[in-house]
């Protein structure tokens, strides 16, 4: 990648042998020996086929490992990709996905959080037994619950970025501790069922049953995304920078058109748009232009990269970490507001079993790097499609669950070794 | 060259426990010179950089900006008076593209939004008034090389228009390319009248872009050299204390093979 001086400059006789360019103000500051991407379609082509070979894989793997599912429990069982079964995958992915959500976050920090699983559960806890046992309105036990899971997040961060205590260990405390302190919530009966008409159960259980609605929000999407890169390439060009060519955009929008569409029809053909998706949808859009395009991501994305670099150029490091760690705490309750909205109820198992694996891995399979520094909100939502697409077919082919969970680990396994491989092949190709 | 001086030491003394770090320390830089501060290991350099930028403030002396007192105790207040430092160990996020780099910590923020045209049109703008060369502002630091490095961490410190720049071992680890590439950087910042303190162990190095040399020995200053009018060999045995006083410092100069007799000079390799 390093200037090589005994390469001529393809730029017209400009020559930097000697290391000593001419006059300021004469050069680019662009290397014109060096990744110049071809104007148009080509040049797009080009770049991608050159991200895929030094190892930026981005969401191929996750996609590539989707339509392989996909094709193989389709093969076993017809009913795979039906409406309703794709329809129920995507409701019971949204509370597992949304606690990936955080958990991006958390990882991008170059940490981890094992504590998100206990905080879902007691967060569902708090709120049944606010809702159910003293009478508080839905909104209201909603907002504490919410609120729950952002202090007890909040409080991980701090004894992560104030006293030091490696987020490791403070969220392997809080995994423990708040899985007693939901117990202790739910009282002795253990179980507390919720009002089946209420809010929280019509989380997972709304459907907008108006086609319009499904097919509304795919061409919202599409038109939004389309209008946006639109406006973005305009300013670019208007400012001299490298802009995407319109074709690009056109090829990127009807790469998300197809999906959003099929989606919407598959939506249709069974009980409509479901909230559970539409909200999940939202915090992950939401969430993205957080991370992408705010200083707030910017300073989350720096600190995974170098702490040290963050500190230095002004960041507040103990600031910026509690915050991610609240954030996280906070897309574990609502998440297990809506697990627990899938079952009607708050009870002892809430946010036990492989709820904290199936988050995390789902993070991870859907490119998010466990090294730091690195990931995307999809990939939350790739991941855990991915996860519950393993599910829903062992599921419908009766395959029992130690398969089930053989499977999912290997998965995970090879999502990790991917990230790993690509890493590696980065920094071979200087791009880590 | 102006009479006052942009920034000024004077006997700037810094105690770490028991140890006298920096003794009675004085340095003046004007603006459009290169001052290279050398000495051996341990020989201060680094404590006095600190107390400049604010992260170790001096325990006595004064500092004076544009020939007024001021207070710097802490990062800010350098940045704010217009000192800009670039450490040793870059520190550039890798995961982030140059223009990410470029602008952390003072991103332009349109309507609460990153505005990443205008950061991009104006890391171009930087990037070519400098000469830097780089493959592409949007590719991840991680991927250039360790001069390209240098010169992203070095205009990164001149988005806040400083008045001087400090650069500590800027040159220490670099290929002779890419040492040549980061020299004609130090002498373009020159060019634009800003004042540049060059802390380096590399006596070519020195030699090449700097105006004077400030030695210190022992944390205390170890004479002041004109570069043009001075040997290696002066510069030499004043960091290795070859000479201890002006009358054999006086009698190296008459004589200049004598000075590296007395003790053999460690920087000889680089010669």
């Amino acid at each position: 990648m390093s200037a090589d001086p005994s390469q001529v400059s393809p730029a017209g006789g400009e020559s930097v042998d000697n290391g000593r360019p001419p006059a300021a103000g004469a050069v680019a500051p662009v290397d014109p020996r060096l990744l110049v991407r071809q104007e148009g379609f080509a040049g797009y082509w080009s770049e991608f086929g050159r991200k895929l070979s030094s190892g930026e894989l981005g969401s191929l793997p996750v996609v590539v490992g989707l339509i392989m599912i996909a094709i193989i429990f389709q093969m076993r069982d017809s009913a795979f990709l039906g409406a309703e079964n794709l329809s129920n995958l995507f409701v019971t992915a949204a509370g597992t996905g949304l606690i990936a959500v955080g958990i991006v976050f958390v990882l991008i920090l170059g940490e981890i959080d094992l504590s998100v699983g206990s905080v879902s559960g007691l967060a569902a806890a708090v709120f049944a037994v606010l809702n159910v046992q003293h009478g508080m309105p839905e909104w209201l036990a909603l907002i504490v619950a919410l609120l729950s899971g952002a202090v007890i997040g909040a409080l991980h961060g701090f004894f992560f970025a104030r006293i030091g205590v490696p987020a490791f260990v403070v969220t392997l405390a809080g995994l423990l501790g708040w899985n007693g302190l939901m117990l202790e919530v739910l009282g002795s009966n253990g179980t507390i069922n919720l009002d089946d008409s209420g809010l929280v159960a019509g989380l997972t259980n709304h459907y907008f049953t108006d086609i319009s609605a499904a097919y509304g929000l795919a061409t919202l999407g599409v038109a939004a995304f389309f209008l946006l890169s639109l406006r973005d390439s305009r300013r670019r060009e208007a400012a001299g920078v490298p802009s995407r060519p319109f074709s690009e955009i056109v090829l990127r929008t009807a790469a998300l058109a197809v999906p959003a569409y099929v989606v919407a029809w598959l939506f249709n053909q069974y009980k409509g748009l479901p909230l559970a998706v539409v909200i999940f949808l939202g915090v992950v859009v939401v969430l993205d232009f957080v991370l992408r395009r705010t200083p707030y991501g910017r300073k989350v994305f720096a600190l995974g990269g170098s702490v040290e670099a963050a500190r230095r150029a002004g960041v507040n490091v103990a600031a910026i970490r509690i915050s991610v760690f609240a954030l996280s705490g906070t897309m574990a309750a609502l998440g297990g507001m809506f697990l627990a909205s899938q079952i009607n109820a708050a009870n002892q198992s809430s946010g036990a079993g492989s709820l904290l694996m199936n988050a995390i891995a789902a993070a991870v399979i859907g490119g998010t790097s466990l090294f730091g520094g690195r990931g995307k909100t999809w990939s939350a939502l790739l991941g855990v499609l991915v996860i519950q697409s393993i599910a829903s077919g062992m599921a419908l082919l009766g395959i029992a669950s130690a398969v089930q969970y053989m499977i999912t680990g290997a998965v995970l396994l090879a999502a990790v070794v991917i990230d790993s491989l690509s890493r590696r092949t980065q920094k071979s190709a200087g791009r880590a | 060259m102006s009479a006052t001086p942009v920034l000024a030491l004077r006997g700037i003394s810094k105690r770490f426990g028991a140890v006298q770090a920096l003794t009675d320390v004085e340095l003046e830089i004007h603006a459009g010179e290169v001052v290279a501060l050398v000495g051996d290991n341990g020989a201060g350099k680094s404590t006095l950089v600190k107390t400049i930028a604010g992260v170790g403030p001096a325990d006595e002396g004064v500092i004076e900006w544009q020939g007024r007192r001021v207070t710097v105790d802490r990062p800010y207040a350098a940045q704010e008076l217009g000192i800009a430092t670039v450490y040793q160990d870059l520190a550039l996020c890798d995961n982030l593209d140059v223009v990410g780099n470029l602008f952390l910590g003072r991103e332009i923020v349109r309507a609460g939004v990153l505005d990443e045209v205008e950061m991009e049109r104006r890391a171009r703008e930087l990037l070519a008034t400098l000469s830097i060369r780089i493959p592409s502002v949007r590719i991840p630091v991680a991927s250039l090389s360790g001069g390209q490095r240098q010169t992203v961490a070095i205009a990164r410190s001149l988005l806040g228009e400083p008045k001087v720049v400090i650069l500590d071992e800027p040159t220490a680890a670099l290929g002779v390319e890419q040492t040549a590439q980061v020299l004609d950087l130090v002498e373009r910042l020159r060019e634009r009248g800003l004042g540049v303190i060059l802390v380096s162990h590399n006596m070519a190095d020195v030699r090449a872009v700097a105006d004077r040399v400030a030695v210190l020995r022992l944390g205390r200053n170890n004479g002041t050299f004109e570069v043009s009018a001075t040997s290696q060999e002066d510069i030499v045995s004043a960091i290795t204390g070859a000479t201890d006083n002006a009358v054999t410092r006086r009698a190296a100069r008459r004589r200049p093979e004598d000075g590296s007799d007395a003790t053999e000079p460690r920087e000889g390799g680089v010669r």
